[in-house]
């Protein structure tokens, strides 16, 4: 097994008034794709906004390359290449399409990914540049959302339910891509709410129930059954 | 008739300058900066303050302080007014109307309550003919010139630069730009740094063509607060129309009756707030 690259330990963490995790214990290893599933509410996306600095959490309950990041801004965490592509997408919708992919450019880490690679990775982005990113079809703007994540170069990738919301079909075009973005050998962590796809896509799966790790596994070596008990609780 | 409409149009091409700073201000960060006539007015009296000292044209006092101006601006923001942005607008109401006051206060103690005005020379009286009768103050021409050429800068800056960009993003989404490594306080500060730069250039313009006394800003920011709803808050240029559109109706009510003007203006900011809330250039996304 390749190095630890992010770790936390007992990581707490609040959501607004109420506690949304409970201590999670979460390693990704570099080159690696770990999907978290779990209900509503079960602390996902809080989880990723804490490791990227939205969520504010202590200094040391997040270890990323060897440093603990907890609880730094959001800017710093992502010059050292750790970020997200945001539940619900978030494009800036004043901004085109190109303009929202130099604005995920904005940190400028060196790394391989430019607007070139983007548009050879995802053609039609390259036909629809200069239009408003709100005008793009849901799955063109989730391609739009991943695309300015990778402009930064990140080492992780934090994808939080990039399928929401979306046709099967286009579900597929973009983990399709998938391969292509960890060949560069980024590591990469989603959140899923479609257990099938995340047990297909990833190497590791952790099951999030009411803000604690419920199961965490190989994800081709995990049952149905084990996972349902996991996801739904006892 | 026509020369009312061109007095109209070269008088709202001032207030553009007053209402740029304004829609920028709140284009960027949705702050509404109550004391924006009081700044207007301290640029003025800044101006008037140095020309008793140097002996320069008010146009070359009028360069030289935009780069106060600008730090002025940068610094109000990053110190002071970033403290009070949030969900809530009144904590930056409450904090600029404080400041309004404070600034009006401090300027009639130092240069009492009496209108005052900078002596702009030859290019204060001289007039270009423009045929039928018609002559223009060429000072007023030249802050046409000048609203016009700041205008189509904003315009582009916002439009074109990697800083009007930034400015963009953050207005849509400001945890989503710090996500992607932008500090919103410094961009937030270079809106208000610019926004002081053009409150500046405005207020020694406005020196230069009437006179400035202590007591002015409110009036003032009730022109560029006008100027901005009536043209929308889609871009400058909606702005600069909004702005001559109220200087043009000024004008009129002024040829009616000398008390008419400013209630001409009014009236056609309620009756554009009645029929278009949005203002004639609206955001269209």
């Amino acid at each position: 097994m390749s190095a630890v690259l992010v770790q936390t330990h007992g990581l707490v963490a609040r959501y607004g008034d109420a506690q949304a995790l409970f201590g999670i214990d979460f390693e990704l290893h570099a080159g690696e794709l770990v999907a978290i599933i779990g209900a509503n509410g079960a602390g996902k996306s809080t989880f990723l906004k804490a490791l990227t600095g939205l969520v504010g959490v202590p200094r040391q309950t997040v270890r990323y390359a060897d440093e603990n990041i907890g609880g730094l801004r959001p800017g710093e965490i992502v010059r050292r290449g750790l970020t997200m592509v945001p539940e619900g997408r978030r494009l800036f919708p004043s901004l085109s399409v190109e303009e929202n992919l130099l604005m995920g450019g904005f940190a400028q880490r060196p790394g391989p990914w430019s607007l070139v690679r983007l548009y050879a990775l995802f053609p039609i982005l390259k036909d629809k540049r200069r239009l408003p990113a709100t005008q793009l079809s849901g799955g063109q703007q989730q391609m739009v959302a991943i695309g300015r994540a990778l402009m930064s170069n990140p080492q992780v990738l934090l994808c939080d339910e990039i399928s929401l919301g979306l046709a099967p079909i286009v579900i597929k075009e973009i983990y399709d891509a998938m391969p292509a973005i960890t060949a560069e050998g980024m590591s990469v962590v989603i959140v899923e709410q479609d257990v099938s796809v995340a047990q297909r896509v990833s190497q590791r799966l952790y099951c999030f129930q009411e803000g604690r790790v419920a199961l965490a596994g190989d994800s081709k070596a995990l049952t149905r059954e084990q996972i349902s008990a996991a996801y739904f609780g006892d | 008739m026509v020369e009312t409409l061109l007095q109209g149009v070269l008088l709202g091409s001032l207030y553009a300058l007053f209402a740029l700073g304004l829609s920028l201000m709140f284009g960027v960060m949705r702050l509404t900066n109550v004391a924006h006539g009081d700044l207007v007015v301290l640029g003025a009296f800044a101006a008037i303050a140095i020309a008793t000292v140097l002996p320069w044209h008010p146009l070359a006092i009028g360069a030289a302080l935009l780069v106060p101006g600008f730090g002025f601006g940068y610094a109000l923001q990053r110190y002071l007014l970033n403290g009070t942005l949030g969900k809530d607008p009144l904590p930056s109401m409450v904090v600029t109307f404080g400041l309004s006051i404070v600034i009006q206060n401090a300027l009639l103690q130092l240069f009492s309550a009496d209108p005052r005005s900078l002596d702009a020379g030859a290019l204060g009286i001289d007039s270009v003919q423009i045929g039928a009768g018609i002559a223009l103050g060429t000072l007023p021409l030249l802050i046409l010139i000048i609203s016009l050429a700041c205008t189509a800068a904003l315009q582009l800056l916002f439009d074109r630069t990697a800083l009007g960009r930034a400015f963009r993003a953050v207005s849509d989404d400001r945890e989503i730009a710090e996500l992607m490594g932008l500090d919103a306080s410094k961009i937030y500060a270079l809106a208000t740094a610019i926004a002081c730069a053009l409150i500046t250039l405005a207020g020694v313009l406005q020196g230069m063509r009437t006179t400035v006394s202590p007591s002015d800003g409110p009036l003032l920011l009730l022109f560029a607060f006008e100027a901005v709803i009536i043209g929308g808050m889609g871009s400058f240029w909606g702005t600069f129309v909004g702005a001559l559109i109220l200087g043009v109706v000024q004008q009129i009510g002024f040829h009616f009756d000398p008390g008419w003007g400013i209630w001409f203006g009014h009236l056609v900011f309620l009756a554009v707030l009645v029929v278009r809330p949005r203002g004639l250039f609206p955001r269209t996304h």
